[in-house]
């Protein structure tokens, strides 16, 4: 176990360093020349397009740009925004408690609904119960992000007032405002994640309960809730585990369209307006710090695999 | 009588229609007996067990009479029988590698038997587990406890099985086919070891087996199973002496022989009917060597000689085992 720990980490840096040159070789293909938008007014004027160029090694090989880029990543630092002026690392640093905030409210969402929804309906599988939960998820899963959000912003806002319709107030500053900021987007993501949990919990539930140990825990005289609860539902949860882990990460590395609807400052709309603005630092500052928490977190589901599977964790 | 089965009958509805899998099935088990249910695949020994466990699916439909130490079975509610499995009657299932549970170590699935019937606490439970273990001779049981059921044998994950099926000291021990899975040695082994707690807990055991050699050597009495029917009936010594259903002559004849020399295994002609559409009268009639035209009415199942039933129109066979 220490040595797989060990080789699995040790996998981990280059597998970075890849995606690091995979980041910056596709950031070339993006149109539009990042000094002209850094010239403003001025963009007219050769000298200072050069000049700009000159400040932020534009006229440097590619190669070059790279190593100048990735040298410093290695130490930490993830350099300067071109447009804002300020240290990658801290804009990150800023946004990631709030697209934090966000992914763990919208997993515990999903958890919450997801994986109770799955059992019921493998336990009352072919019933109008396993219908409704089955038609719940589909709707779950297939309902667009962007609509799901402003039905509930012209319902819950608009509509009933309950709410706010948008912007983010930090947990630290307002516990009770913060939630209701954020309460709507969590839901539009934690929703279509309840799906994709709901259909695997009850895949595996289904799995499980047709298990010959299944029947040996009702010949031991168990209860039904006891049967399904312990007996199959910890076999059924070990794929559950990993999928649930990859789908923080997924929340993590932020959400675009559901954090342009809510006006949510986190890592979404960090990566979309630096987009915008070829602010290169910053797109590979946050894709490379996406990519950090990926990674991190496959470890995790690899490593929650083994703990709750004691035929690889004995092995 | 320990158990008494009478008028067993276990309907499942299927796409096609109505599948009658267990027709009047009776048979009883005295303390400390040994009860072999023989029959091929499919002829309903499986589905009498779970019945008389409660454990068959809700939409079978089961009529008839299961009496354990004289108390009715089958007017329990749900929740009277689950107080009663794994206490008064337990079972011992045919696949040992399947049917203990992959993420508890054998240790706790034993346990848990003790804490849900007996009351017992984490640690006391855990410890006589651990005792229970080494009852069934697994060595070194303490360290054994600890284990997963993937890092134990196929013999010494049945004789856990065991364990947890005797935790509670039940009157009644169903084996089904607790050895087919098995190498011969270990076979041998657990069998033993089921007739050793027999005789010193007392319990009764209904022993379902398809190996006619595995009777012999372990059964008091004997229920030959056909299509769902009971063929014959009889004490085990009598059966092989003195076979009163062709089905079992059959039988006997297709078991494979050591002494025999040649070796060669005989075979019953034809295959087993489709319950969906039994046969009118005998179901055996289609491969039975000994049929005539009174085949078409069902044979009651009538004694021969004492303690020996057979239903079979040509009983007691010795004029036609003779022509």
């Amino acid at each position: 176990m220490g040595i797989w720990l060990l080789r699995r980490l040790g996998q981990i840096i280059p597998t970075l360093l890849i995606l690091s040159v995979l980041i910056f070789g596709l950031q070339q293909l993006m149109p539009g020349d990042p000094a002209l938008i850094l010239a403003g007014e001025e963009r007219g004027d050769p000298v200072v397009l050069a000049q700009i160029r000159a400040e932020l090694f534009l006229d440097r090989p590619l190669p070059e740009q790279y190593l100048r880029w990735i040298s410093r990543v290695v130490q930490g630092d993830f350099g300067f925004s071109w447009r804002i002026r300020e240290p990658v690392a801290a804009l990150i640093l800023t946004k990631l408690p709030v697209t934090f905030q966000l992914a763990v409210m919208a997993f515990l969402i999903a958890v919450v609904i997801g994986v109770p929804a799955g059992i019921v309906s493998a336990v009352r599988r072919d019933t109008p119960v396993d219908w409704a939960v089955n038609g719940m998820a589909l709707f779950g899963i297939s309902t667009p992000n962007f609509w799901l959000g402003i039905m509930m912003i012209l319902l819950f806002s608009v509509e009933l007032g309950w709410l706010p319709p948008s912007g983010y107030v930090p947990l630290t500053e307002d516990p009770w405002q913060s939630l209701a900021t954020t309460i709507m987007p969590a839901f539009v993501l934690g929703s279509g994640i309840a799906g994709v949990l709901m259909r695997h919990t009850r895949a595996a539930m289904l799995g499980a309960l047709g298990q010959d140990y299944v029947r040996t825990a009702r010949a031991k005289g168990l209860g039904e809730r006891a049967v399904v609860v312990k007996h199959a539902l910890r076999n059924a949860l070990i794929p559950v585990v990993t999928l649930g882990t990859i789908e923080f990460g997924r929340l993590l590395a932020g959400a675009v369209l559901t954090e342009q609807i809510f006006t949510i400052p986190g890592f979404g709309k960090l990566i979309v307006d630096a987009v915008f603005n070829r602010d290169y630092p910053v797109v590979q500052g946050v894709v490379m710090a996406t990519a950090l928490i990926f990674v991190t977190l496959s470890l995790v589901a690899d490593v929650l695999y083994m703990a709750v599977n004691p035929r690889l964790r004995t092995a | 009588m320990m158990l008494e089965v009478r008028d067993l009958a276990v309907t499942f509805a299927t796409e096609r229609g109505p599948l009658r899998a267990v027709d009047r099935v009776s048979f009883s088990v005295a303390a400390g007996k040994t009860l072999a249910v023989v029959g091929e695949s499919g002829c309903g020994k499986s589905v009498t067990a779970l019945a008389i466990m409660g454990l068959l699916p809700p939409a079978a439909r089961v009529s008839g009479s299961i009496r354990l130490q004289e108390r009715e079975m089958a007017t329990l509610t749900p929740e009277e029988w689950r107080g009663r499995r794994g206490r008064e009657l337990a079972m011992v299932f045919q696949e040992p590698m399947t049917s203990l549970n992959p993420a508890f170590t054998a240790g706790e699935q034993v346990a848990e038997v003790l804490r849900l019937h007996e009351g017992m606490g984490d640690a006391a439970a855990f410890k006589a587990a651990i005792a229970l273990l080494d009852r069934v001779r697994i060595p070194e049981a303490a360290r054994r406890a600890r284990q997963y059921p993937h890092q134990l044998s196929g013999g010494m994950r049945q004789r856990v099985m065991i364990a947890m099926a005797l935790a509670c000291k039940p009157r009644l021990l169903i084996a089904d086919e607790p050895t087919t899975a098995l190498d011969v040695t270990v076979q041998a082994q657990i069998l033993a070891l089921l007739d050793e707690l027999k005789r010193e807990t007392g319990t009764a055991i209904v022993l379902i087996t398809h190996d006619l050699g595995v009777v012999a050597d372990h059964a008091d009495d004997v229920v030959v199973m056909y299509a769902g029917r009971v063929a014959e009936r009889a004490k085990a010594a009598t059966l092989f002496a003195r076979p009163e259903h062709p089905y079992t002559v059959g039988l006997l004849g297709a078991a494979p022989r050591i002494e025999g020399g040649a070796g060669r295994l005989a075979s019953i002609e034809g295959t087993v009917p489709d319950l969906l559409k039994p046969p009118e009268g005998c179901r055996f009639a289609p491969r039975c060597p000994f049929r005539a035209a009174d085949c078409a009415r069902q044979p009651p199942l009538a004694e021969v000689a004492p303690g020996h039933a057979s239903a079979c129109w040509r009983a007691p066979l010795d004029q036609v085992l003779a022509a």
